[in-house]
């Protein structure tokens, strides 16, 4: 049992090592376009572990969380482009160039759809569940696109915001490299401790056993709305994040099967392991871009793979690294 | 808050209904539990027993009735808040975290009722206000040397006994025990009544049990339920006589 322990230890350290150094090793080897690729794979693996945060932790089947992280994107998108036009939003708020104004204002309006959307969504469980997010999420989907003045379907280029605080230039490759790494060890840091702490214990309760929950006195309701909340805030960072690495915005962010694969990488990785989710997202979309280039039916190929991840190690690549935990589903 | 007298019940429950589709599972019931006393629920399979205690506790809404506990109407409150204000039960088929271990059961049952949970910092697992008490409780309940297994890998007897431990780690001013030996091994089944009888100094008890011999030996009061209705209710010595409950649930040909 320890020595499992140590052994998933050893590997999210090697994992995390391997990351802060790829921007060293590609600019070395010549191959700088990986620090792109890897960045935008960090800042799905942060969307990916808050999923894991309700999914993974406390049972939750979002099949809406693609809206936290557009709405976290548009955010940005629409600070930005008000700022570049020196318009308001709404004929009243100004916008901005500063991500560290434009991204908690990300986190706080995804934060606050979650609220609502959570406020509805969780008094329904099981299939009802999944199916009022994702009604939720195409609702805010069609939303942005028929919002004409942020371009609607096409959806909305704009220049800046790419300074923080006044002197960290991201539209360095490696320094917002580094900066998103930042942003990722402080979610995985944040929310190791909040699943170790009496909140996480009771959203971990609500998952394996709600009734019981209520029984004991938890009025869960608020518990995972709470949860739900937080993780949306957190996928709005990511969001934010993604937008001013795109410079670039678009609905397609927030369709549906945005939400599907994020489940995916978190069933990949490991459900409730936090860790899982980064490694899920690092593998899922390094296959999703180089399976393409062996054949052009990867999807026929990705799809048994994951059922046989879910089959034989339903705790996905991660939790073959963790001890067995019983009712959990250990592996094989 | 002021003590509610001493000769009120702590909980009372009157013409109590709940219907399902054409079932009436609970059939115009009142029922009185005494502070400190242990009153058993008995009656045939399907009489209504579980029903009752999912009303009492809150996880049903009666169709009609009212139930107070502790001098306050708590038939529109929800389960958790019936719970806060003292109101445990255990189920007859054991409901644990299975995935926890016997500990962290118990500490997550403590936790329900210190101060609320929003606490997102520190390691529950190594807070002693939760970790301490809950080792204490499952010493008490026989569990001690149990603690660190998950509750998925205790033996049903164990479980049964976990069951309870989480109810009582609720601090609770009362206990709705559903059928706590269900399915208990014969030795199992001695310590939990021996568990039960040290429990009657300390906690009132609403117990439902088909075991005959316990329920005679540690109940202070027996209502009889047959169809969802208290066909008799009284001490032990007065249900053991009484001729309706003898033909309809005794059984008259026991006398063989
Ligand atoms: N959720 C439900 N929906 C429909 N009918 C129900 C439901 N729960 C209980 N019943 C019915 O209500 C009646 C009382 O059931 P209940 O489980 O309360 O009996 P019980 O006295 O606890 O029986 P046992 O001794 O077998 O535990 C039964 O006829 C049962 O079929
Ligand atoms: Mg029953």
């Amino acid at each position: 049992m320890i020595s499992s322990l140590d052994r998933s230890r050893i590997f999210v350290l090697l994992l995390l090592a391997a990351l802060a150094l790829l921007p060293i090793v590609a600019t070395i080897g010549g191959e700088e376009f990986y620090i792109g690729q890897f960045r935008r794979i960090l800042i799905f693996a942060i969307a990916a572990i808050s999923l894991d945060l309700i999914l993974g932790y406390g049972g939750m089947v979002s099949l809406g969380h693609a809206a936290f992280l557009g709405a976290g994107a548009y955010v940005v998108a629409i600070l930005v482009h008000h700022a570049s036009e020196e318009t308001r939003f709404l004929g009243f708020i100004p916008g901005t160039f500063e991500p560290l104004i434009a991204w908690p204002a990300a986190m706080l309006v995804s934060a606050a759809l979650a609220f609502f959307i959570g406020l509805v969504s969780l008094r329904t469980s099981g299939v009802y569940f999944i199916m009022i997010t994702l009604a939720f999420a195409q609702m805010v989907y069609y939303v942005f696109v028929s919002w004409r003045a942020y371009g609607g379907d096409d959806g909305l280029r704009f220049r800046g915001g790419d300074t923080l605080a006044g002197f960290i230039d991201l539209g360095n490759d490696v320094v917002f490299y580094y900066v998103v790494f930042a942003v990722l060890l402080g979610v995985l840091y944040l929310g190791q401790r909040l699943v170790k702490s009496r909140f996480g214990r009771v959203i971990e309760g609500c998952r394996e056993n709600e009734r019981r929950m209520r029984a004991l006195g938890f009025p869960t309701y608020r518990y995972k709305l709470t949860a739900f909340t937080l993780a949306g805030a957190v996928a709005g960072l990511a969001g934010a994040l993604f937008a001013t690495q795109e410079s670039y915005i678009s609905p397609s962010i927030m369709h549906w099967t945005r939400s599907g694969d994020l489940i995916i990488m978190v069933i990949l990785g490991g459900m409730g392991t936090l860790y899982g989710p980064l490694v899920g997202a690092v593998v899922f979309m390094l296959m999703e871009k180089f399976l393409p280039d062996y054949t052009q039916h990867w999807q026929i190929v990705f799809g048994p793979i994951l059922v046989l991840i879910v089959l034989f190690a339903r705790r996905g690549v991660f939790g073959w690294l963790l001890p067995a935990r019983p009712g959990g589903g250990g592996h094989g | 808050m002021a003590e509610p007298l001493v000769e009120a019940p702590l909980l009372e429950a009157r013409g109590l209904i709940k219907r399902f589709g054409g079932i009436v599972a609970t059939d115009n019931l009142s029922l009185a539990v005494e502070p400190g006393e242990i009153h058993a629920v008995i009656g045939p399979n399907g009489a209504g027993k579980t029903t009752l205690i999912a009303q009492l506790s809150g996880e049903l809404r009666s169709d009609a009735g009212t139930i107070r506990f502790a001098g306050e109407d708590v038939t529109d409150l929800p389960v958790y808040d019936r719970s806060r204000r003292g109101l445990a039960r255990s189920f007859q088929i054991t409901s644990v975290f299975r995935a926890f271990t016997a500990l962290e059961n118990v500490a997550l049952a403590l936790q329900a009722h210190d101060s609320h949970s929003f606490r997102f910092w520190k390691d529950a697992s190594r807070d002693p206000a939760l970790v301490e008490p809950a080792r204490r409780m499952l010493e008490q309940v026989g569990l001690g040397a149990r603690a660190e297994i998950a509750a998925a890998e205790l033996a049903h007897g164990e479980q049964r006994q976990l069951e309870i431990a989480m109810a009582l780690a609720t601090g609770p001013r009362m206990l709705l025990l559903d059928e706590p030996m269900a399915g208990m091994g014969r030795d199992e089944a001695v310590r939990m009544t021996a568990f039960l009888r040290t429990l009657k100094q300390s906690e009132t008890i609403l117990l439902i049990e088909h075991d005959m011999d316990v329920v005679f030996a540690l109940a202070d009061r027996i209502t009889v339920l047959v169809y969802g209705r208290a066909i008799a209710s009284g001490t032990p010595a007065e249900i053991r006589v009484n001729q309706e409950v003898r033909q309809a649930y005794l059984g008259e040909d026991e006398h063989a």
